[in-house]
């Protein structure tokens, strides 16, 4: 980061709604059917099919309006954006520029210990396009096959006003904003599927100016790590440019993961003309505001809800609190867990310990792991009743992330019950002593150190099952 | 009478008589066209192997249905299930659509047999059928003058007696138009009031579908069947639909007639006085005629050309060569693909009018040219608004001419469009008309075009039914030389 120079971010972010059909037919939108199977007259745009809106499409941008604190547009209309490629059937995208469905919310986000309001312009429905598949790759393709089953899938584009000052401030609204979208279950909010994308705007300025920077526009941006990237690579570009003396030019870039660089797709002279206009065949929308209180009550309990819930009522730290309520995922797993052990803070610890590790390892996330919640607390339980140590009930827990066995079925299996008998411990320990004279004098001579190898050494003989406390007391017995 | 002269009426009480069957009058009406249509040019595709069977098949068994085995044609921009659609474009040459447009599946529903597809300008662009891209049709009057357009195959049809009824589109005039330059009877319902699913979208906000008949009652038989809400088609309205048909009634008596002095003035003098003429016969009738203003009429024209233009230059994109339709093969990448398609695909007026709405359209001009366009529409609508606070319809000439000669505009577009000046404005306010025969000048029809309020066809049509009833001008046919 510059002193001199201060960035500032905007990002667009597509986020596909969760319906069953598209929003102007009834193909369904499902992730990863065969080519060209969920089409139809309309979403292939043949002549003479007309869009008939999904109303569900509309009360989940109601919904996640609401979620965002924004204001509902009472009357809202669609407009078409046209442009000729041959993954968009029709030759215009049905979109909302002027009069779309959500304005003014806002989220607030916690960057570096400090809190801060991003401004969301707008948010507005529309279609997305289809894909095409090439043979090889795009430059070196011989043909393309066009695949329409996401053509007219429901988009809800969100418009952050550039209010973000850092590539991480920027990372973090984006991991809010899907948090959102999750909890207030509009959205499947998976980036690798696609189904929230994101774009970002930046530019530079002195520090002090009020005048933004000339600013370009990065697209391909497929996951959160990237979005970083890209912005941290396009900030010092920029900060570079204007460095050297030289000029920036207002244009769309595209991010290159790879290389880690991002290059110049179009500058705004060779930007399209998409000749807006009212989409006449979609009357416009009137919406009542006793239908938008309707979905307010349908609206779940929201991440910021969740974690004060979880400080007040579980008395976790505010750190723990935001952590669990990333997801609902991991909000429904902690909460479970918690009616069957109310331990909270141990849940939690072990939430974001192993648990957590676990995720990272395998990069899974936790709706997807074998993991119960009920197995945890049982797993918790069985340490509490001394059925197995803490060290012994974390190769349980990865046995039971890799098989999605019950704790009780592990220990059984392996013979991993804890030794707590103090005449079988006794004789170990005997022996560890016996086998071990200097660290012994070590430890008469004071050296806690030397205690702690003694227990690792008698660990080591049960292979993790001794009860330590059992064998701390039973050492200082013998020794002292 | 020969069978294919007679109307839908007269055809469903023939065939419920049992003094005909389906084989015979599709027979005759086949045989009619095979024996005028080579003048005419009237139909692009005739459908004569499947029509034929279905109409032996429904001897064999009838079906029931209002006009059950009753031959009709469609004009070629409605959507017709394995049936070649084309538009009168090379762009659709081999185009065969896999469903059928809203209107034509509740013809089937009402027991009809499509007996064919007819020619039209290409995309409905256009006043002849000159921008046909295979030919353009005659007027049976004097085969050497246009039967209008753009339905002009289909209402050269209904005058030749080739077809008893035709279902056409309507966009700024297209159904009224050549109605009126053929002599027979032109509809266009209410924006809303029939589905434009699976009609081939030409300007969205403008379009209507139409009925071209022999007769007015032939007319409110039909709008009866079509008329209705379509789920489909968000556009049109949930209105109960009345049964048009036999709430017909010749009584207009203290009906309120205004009939607006810009249009009498922009009409040739002897187009203008026939029209006149027709409005004494209202007076006769009990009905009170008079003069009205409709101050903004010449600014529709204009605006026309710039909404209707500008909504085609969006829905023509779809026709880009990759999923059907005219492509280009030799083409070297995508950009080449589409270009080349749309190249060979379109001809020159439909070329004109996309460039023209791109135009209007593009940054910096949509405000100059497409919002004020809509501005001069809002004035087009209360003009008529402010009308029908004091009149419940206003009559003009359906057209400012009679039928111009082949060719004869082909380099004066103006004078070509001029010949909408009277039928746009209703389009730009979504109001139902019909143009209905009201005698011949020079030995060519002249059309009397009846406007109403939104959703007021059956004021509508018994206006032009009563005027009917009390004349002979649907009578009179042309003489094409044959028998």
């Amino acid at each position: 980061m510059s002193k001199e120079f201060e960035t500032v971010i905007g990002l667009e972010v597509h986020a596909e709604l969760k319906t069953d059909t598209k929003i102007f037919c009834g193909c369904k939108t499902a992730f990863g059917a065969e080519p060209n199977t969920q089409i139809c007259p309309l979403c292939s745009g043949f002549p003479g099919a007309l869009p008939v809106l999904n109303k569900k499409v509309v009360e989940l941008s109601i919904k996640t309006g609401l979620a965002l604190n924004a204001e509902i547009a009472a009357h809202c209309q669609f407009d078409r954006k046209n442009y000729f490629y041959p993954d968009l059937p029709s030759a215009y995208q049905v979109s909302q520029l002027f009069l779309p469905i959500c304005l003014n919310g806002y989220l607030d986000i916690e960057a570096e210990g400090e809190k801060k309001r991003i401004r969301i312009n707008r948010a507005h429905m529309e279609e997305d396009a289809g894909k095409l598949i090439h043979e090889g790759t795009i430059t070196t393709t011989s043909f393309s096959l066009v695949d329409l089953n996401r053509a007219g899938v429901p988009l809800l584009e969100i418009v952050s006003e550039p209010d973000m000052r850092s590539a991480q401030e920027a990372r973090i609204y984006l991991e809010k904003l899907r948090s959102i979208l999750l909890f207030a279950q509009v959205s499947d909010a998976r980036m690798e599927e696609g189904s929230i994308r994101c774009d970002a705007n930046v530019s530079v300025r002195r520090r002090g100016e009020e005048k933004l920077g000339v600013r370009t526009e990065i697209k391909n941006l497929n996951s959160f790590k990237a979005l970083e990237r890209a912005i941290e690579y396009e900030a010092r570009r920029h900060r570079e440019v204007i460095e050297d003396g030289g000029t920036l030019i207002q244009e769309t870039r595209t991010w290159d993961d790879e290389k880690g660089i991002t290059r110049s797709m179009r500058s705004k002279e060779e930007a399209e003309d998409y000749r807006y206009f009212p989409d006449l065949d979609i009357p416009p929308i009137y919406i009542d505001p006793a239908w938008v209180e309707e979905i307010k009550k349908t609206l779940p309990e929201m991440p910021e809800q969740a974690q004060q819930r979880l400080r007040d009522d579980y008395d976790l730290p505010e750190y723990d609190a935001a952590i669990i309520t990333a997801t609902p995922y991991s909000l429904q797993f902690f909460d479970r867990c918690v009616a069957l052990y109310p331990e909270a803070k141990t849940v939690s610890n072990w939430m974001m310990g192993e648990l957590s590790r676990l995720l990272n390892q395998h990069n899974m996330e936790i709706q997807q792991c074998l993991i119960a919640p009920d197995m945890l607390a049982d797993l918790l339980k069985l340490i509490d009743d001394g059925t197995i140590s803490g060290k012994m009930a974390k190769n349980v827990f990865e046995e039971m992330f890799a098989s999605g066995n019950s704790p009780a079925r592990i220990i059984k299996e392996q013979g991993m019950v804890q030794i707590t008998d103090e005449d079988v411990l006794g004789e170990i320990i005997a022996g560890v002593i016996q086998n071990n004279p200097g660290v012994v004098d070590d430890y008469k001579s004071g050296k806690e150190k030397a205690r702690g190898f003694l227990v690792g050494q008698v660990m080591k003989a049960t292979k993790g099952q001794a009860n330590p406390a059992a064998v701390q007391k039973i050492l200082k017995d013998l020794l002292n | 009478m020969e069978l294919y002269e007679l109307t839908l009426q007269q055809l469903i009480k023939e065939l419920e008589s049992k003094r005909t069957n389906a084989q015979a009058i599709m027979t005759a009406v086949m045989g009619r066209i095979n024996e005028v249509d080579g003048k005419v040019q009237a139909f692009l595709t005739l459908n004569q192997t499947a029509a034929m069977e279905k109409a032996a098949e429904f001897d064999r068994q009838p079906w029931p249905g209002v006009i059950a085995g009753i031959p009709f044609a469609v004009k070629d921009n409605y959507c017709t299930r394995g049936v070649k659609t084309t538009c009168a474009s090379k762009m659709l040459e081999d185009f065969i659509p896999p469903y059928d447009a809203a209107v034509v599946e509740k013809l089937h529903g009402a027991g009809g047999i499509l007996a064919g597809k007819l020619n039209m300008d290409e995309f409905a662009m256009g006043c002849s059928t000159e921008t046909s891209a295979f030919f353009p049709s005659h007027n049976p009057w004097d085969l050497e003058r246009v039967p209008g357009g753009s339905s002009g195959g289909a209402a050269a049809a209904v005058a030749a007696d080739e077809i008893p009824l035709a279902l056409v589109s309507d966009t700024g005039g297209s159904a009224r138009q050549p109605a009126s330059y053929c002599g027979v009877v032109g509809l266009k319902p209410t924006y809303g009031r029939v589905s434009r699913r699976g009609i081939v979208a030409y300007a969205s906000s403008l379009d209507q579908a139409g009925i071209i008949s022999k007769d007015v009652a032939d007319a409110a038989l039909v709008l009866g069947i079509i008329a209705g809400h379509d789920p489909r088609d968000s556009t049109s309205e949930k209105k109960e639909v009345p049964d048009y048909s036999t709430v017909l009634t010749t009584d207009i008596k203290g009906l309120k007639i205004g009939y607006p002095r810009e249009y009498f003035q922009q009409a040739e003098g002897n187009v203008g006085t026939a029209v006149k003429k027709a409005l004494l016969e209202f007076e006769k009738m009990g009905a009170i005629v008079e003069e009205v203003s409709l101050p903004h009429s010449e600014y529709a024209l204009p605006a026309y050309y710039i909404i209707g233009p500008a909504e085609a230059s969006s829905n023509m994109g779809r026709f880009d060569g990759i999923r059907y339709g005219q492509r280009d093969n030799s083409a070297e990448n995508v950009a080449e693909l589409i270009s080349g398609s749309r190249q060979r695909g379109f001809g020159p007026e439909v070329k004109r009018r996309i460039i023209l709405g791109t135009y209007v359209l593009s940054s910096g001009k949509y405000e100059k040219y497409y919002l004020q366009a809509l501005k001069v529409r809002r004035l087009i609508r209360d003009d008529f608004t402010g009308v029908f606070n004091d009149y419940d319809v206003i009559i003009a000439p359906t057209t400012p001419n009679t039928a111009f000669k082949i060719g004869e505009n082909a380099s004066d577009l103006i004078t070509s469009y001029r010949s909408d000046i009277f039928t746009v404005p209703v389009n730009m306010a979504g109001l139902p008309a019909i143009s209905v025969p009201c005698g011949l000048v020079g030995g060519l029809p002249v059309g009397m075009q009846i406007i109403a309020k939104p959703f007021a066809e059956t004021t509508l049509l018994n206006t032009a039914y009563a005027f009917e009833q009390a004349t002979d001008h649907h009578q009179l046919k042309p003489d094409l030389g044959v028998r």
